[in-house]
Order: C-alpha cells, then sequence, then structure tokens
C-alpha cells in the first residue's frame, strides 16, 4: 500500500475501437476531497472511474498518484484504492463472512479483526453466516461498501452507490463518506443523481460525451447549472 | 502484508471449491454431459454383439475429456462475470497471474473429478484396458488436463466480457489446444495396444509436458495485459 495526497488525471483519453469513451480530461484530486463525477448515462464516468482504478489503461495521457506514474506503480497501489461499481463485487453464493474474509485475505488484512468490525458497521452481524443470494439488494449494497473499505483506501471509488439503497442506508452511505473525507481519504462519487451528490460532494466534475465540461467547487444550485452545462 | 503469489493463488482456489460446494453447478452438469457423450458414443461404436470398434476407446475419453472441461470453463467464469467479482479480484494488491493461478487449479480439479467417474466409464463399455499401466494413464491424463485447462482458462477469462463468449471459447480453444488432445489421443492409445506400448505413451507423456510448460509459462506472462480494459 502507497500513500499519497493527491491523484491528478493529465489529459487522458480512452477509446474503444472508432468510439471515443474518454477524451483530454485534465483533473487534480486531493485529499480531503469528494468529487462529484456527474454526467448523463454514457457521458465517461465508468471509464473514468476505471482509468482511476488501474482497470481500464488510457489511451493515452496519464494517472499519476503523488507524484508517481499509476502505471508503474502496480499492485502496491491496488492496495490503496477501494472501488464499489453499478455491479457490486460480490459473491452470491457464499456468506457475507466468506465473502469478506476471502477479500481480507486477498489483502493481507487480519482477518479476525476487520471482518467482524465490517459486519458490523454494515448492520449484517446477524446475517453474517447467510447466504448473500438471500439479502436484499440495500443489504446487498452495504456489505459491498465495506468490501471495498476493507482495506481502509486512500483513493475511493464510487460509481452509483446509492442504487437500490432506501433513505436511512442512503444517509449512512453519505455519512460513512464524509468519515473517510475527514479522514483525509480522496473520494470519487460518479453518479446522475443530483440530489445525493448536492449537499455531499465538495468539488463537482460534469462530463459530457467523454469531455469535461466544468470542474468547480460545489455550491448551491448544482441541478440548474447542471441542466444549463448537460441540456437535461 | 500483501499476500504472495501462491497463497493468492490458493485463496482463489479454496473460494472456488467453497462455491462449487454450495451450487454444485459445475460438477453436475460437466458430469452429465460428459456421461451423455459417453453413452452416445457407445451406441454408436459398440456393436450389437457388445464388441466395440477397435482403437475407439481413446479418441471418445478425450473428446468427452475435452467437451466437459469447455464447458466447465465458461460456467467457472460465467460466476465471475455474474457480479463482475473478477473485477474485484484484478483489483486486489496481488500479483495478478496468481489470480489466473488459483482459477488454474480449480479447472484442473473439477476436470480431474470428471476424468475419475468418466475414464472407468469408458474403459467398461469400450473393453478397454486403461488401468494395464495406471500410473502412465494417469500422467497422460493429468498433463493432457493441465495443458488444456491452462489454456482454456486464460482464454475463457479473456472473453468473459464478451457477448459471444460461448461461441468464442470453443473456436478459440480447439485449435490451440489440438497438440495436447493429439498427444492425449495417441498416448492412451498406445497404452490401449497388446501390449501396452510403453516407450510411445512416455514419448507423448514427454511432449505433453513440454506443451504444458510452454502454455503455462504464456498464459502466466499475457494474463496481466489481457485482462487490463
Amino acid at each position: 500500500m502507497i500513500q499519497f495526497d493527491d491523484v491528478r488525471l493529465v489529459d487522458v483519453s480512452r477509446h474503444f475501437g472508432r468510439r471515443r469513451a474518454v477524451s483530454h480530461v485534465s483533473l487534480d484530486l486531493h485529499a480531503g476531497d469528494i468529487l462529484g463525477l456527474l454526467g448523463p448515462n454514457g457521458a465517461g464516468k465508468s471509464t473514468l472511474i476505471g482509468m482511476l482504478a488501474t482497470l481500464v489503461a488510457p489511451t493515452s495521457g496519464s494517472v499519476v498518484y503523488g507524484g508517481r506514474q499509476g502505471r508503474s506503480l502496480g499492485a502496491e497501489l491496488r492496495g490503496s484504492i477501494g472501488l464499489l461499481a453499478h455491479e457490486l463485487y460480490l459473491y452470491p453464493e457464499l456468506t457475507a463472512r466468506q465473502n469478506l474474509e476471502f477479500f481480507a485475505s486477498l489483502y493481507g488484512l487480519d482477518v479476525a479483526t476487520v471482518v467482524p468490525s465490517a459486519l458490523a458497521t454494515a448492520g449484517l452481524s446477524d446475517r453474517a453466516d447467510d447466504e448473500v443470494s438471500g439479502f436484499s439488494r440495500g443489504m446487498r449494497q452495504r456489505l459491498a461498501l465495506e468490501r471495498a473499505l476493507l482495506h481502509q483506501p486512500k483513493l475511493v471509488l464510487m460509481d452509483e452507490p446509492f442504487t437500490g439503497l432506501d433513505d436511512a442506508a442512503t444517509e449512512l452511505v453519505r455519512a460513512r463518506l464524509q468519515t473517510l473525507s475527514r479522514a483525509g481519504a480522496i473520494v470519487v462519487l460518479a453518479t446522475h443523481d443530483l440530489d445525493l451528490a448536492d449537499g455531499l460532494v465538495t468539488r463537482v466534475a460534469i462530463v459530457r460525451s467523454g469531455k469535461l465540461v466544468t470542474d468547480e467547487t460545489a455550491s448551491a444550485g448544482l441541478r440548474s447549472r447542471y441542466r444549463a452545462m448537460v441540456g437535461h | 502484508m500483501t499476500p504472495g503469489f501462491l497463497k493468492v493463488a490458493l485463496l482463489v482456489l479454496r473460494k472456488d471449491l467453497a462455491i462449487e460446494a454450495r451450487s454444485r453447478e459445475i460438477v453436475y452438469t460437466t458430469l452429465f454431459f460428459a456421461v451423455a457423450c459417453v453413452m452416445i458414443f457407445s451406441f454408436a461404436f459398440v456393436k450389437e454383439e457388445g464388441v466395440p470398434v477397435d482403437n475407439a476407446a481413446a479418441g471418445i475419453l478425450w473428446i468427452a475429456v475435452a467437451f466437459s472441461g469447455t464447458l466447465a470453463l465458461g460456467r467457472t467464469f460465467e460466476r465471475e462475470r455474474y457480479s463482475e467479482t473478477l473485477r474485484a479480484l484484478l483489483l486486489a494488491p496481488a500479483a495478478r497471474p496468481a489470480v489466473y493461478a488459483g482459477k488454474l487449479l480449480g479447472m484442473i480439479l473439477m476436470m480431474a473429478a470428471t476424468e475419475v467417474i468418466l475414464t472407468p466409464m469408458v474403459a467398461f463399455f469400450f473393453h478397454a484396458p486403461f488401468f494395464a499401466r495406471p500410473l502412465l494413464l494417469v500422467a497422460l491424463l493429468g498433463l493432457g488436463t493441465i495443458g488444456f485447462a491452462a489454456v482454456g482458462t486464460l482464454f475463457a477469462a479473456m472473453l468473459v466480457r464478451t457477448r459471444t463468449r460461448d461461441v468464442l471459447l470453443p473456436i478459440l480453444l480447439y485449435p490451440v489446444t489440438i497438440p495436447v488432445i493429439i498427444a492425449g489421443v495417441r498416448g492412451t492409445a498406445a497404452l490401449l495396444q497388446s501390449p501396452p506400448e510403453e516407450p510411445v505413451a512416455t514419448l507423448w507423456i514427454g511432449l505433453l509436458t513440454a506443451f504444458d510448460v510452454v502454455f503455462i509459462t504464456l498464459a502466466l506472462w499475457t494474463f496481466e495485459p489481457l485482462m487490463t480494459e
């Protein structure tokens, strides 16, 4: 696991065949930021998240973590990144405990300490030995969030983390992201739900058709500015 | 502390076995398919007097192994695709080839479980003296399975996000694994001669070993770049 206080996307582009998913995007992220990565479906948000997570290689440009090129850091860097995407990255046939134990072991964590703690934070201690396939979407989402944060990552990447959550669970996730930010993590939240982003994010980056439309400090009136820039 | 290569491979293997122990999906489907395959061949190649066509057993055994193995390969990565858990594995701070090694070990064990049932069945229906030289047979099956699974695991992982993966997997897999299947068939056929042609079987075992070394080395080398989108 490496430590860094900033991440820079430097003129990154990503093409899939002839389709440009991301085109010449530059962004600076700093410790304590909660960046709202906003945009309509197909704008390139997930591709940007994939590039920050080292899962998608940029066609051109680079991603720099604390002054070091991402492509040269490998496994050490991945230990500092936590990702929660649309899909929950959980094995439905395994129990909640087995899922967390597997991923904790992969990250070289002390299973006996981190797993009970994560189960308690997810509010799933009493369902720890039940198969994930029997969980509601909200329970799975809470478990997936804890799986993504087991290793206390420095860069937290959330792609639509509020999908399927009720109001109470949404508040818990919001509070969790704010706690991470206060602890010095860099949080990137990709969403098209502006109501949830409003009041949570500290910065806003709006993307449309793979291009960065704006990168600014969050302020009131996010919805109207988003409509003006994106058009719907 | 980040776990080492072997530990990650064993963690992935243990996880796959835990899932299989709960669902029994791969073992049941591959076994059913392999048994059905042998039964159909037995109707085609065993005459009414119960006498099989000469030298058919080795080919039928390897066809059943290859076809059922292809089915298992598709299913094992379908699980990783379902919740995109392959991405979570690739994001872990572990050597990515170790993930491949863990999946490969799981495939080898599942194919071996099918072969344990399949081999006596083919021996029974086709009057094949497979167990005249059991160690040589185990070596041929073991090395052939490793070679087939080594290539298949890499291709199945590559194709996991492809919509036409079920069609593409056999199209890519069989041409590349032809040397393994030919070596397996010829080596097994040599064991079925009377008396068994041990030097011929040993020659094919040597070739299978060479194939396995080449395939596994290439797969470990190429897994990480192929998995990066």
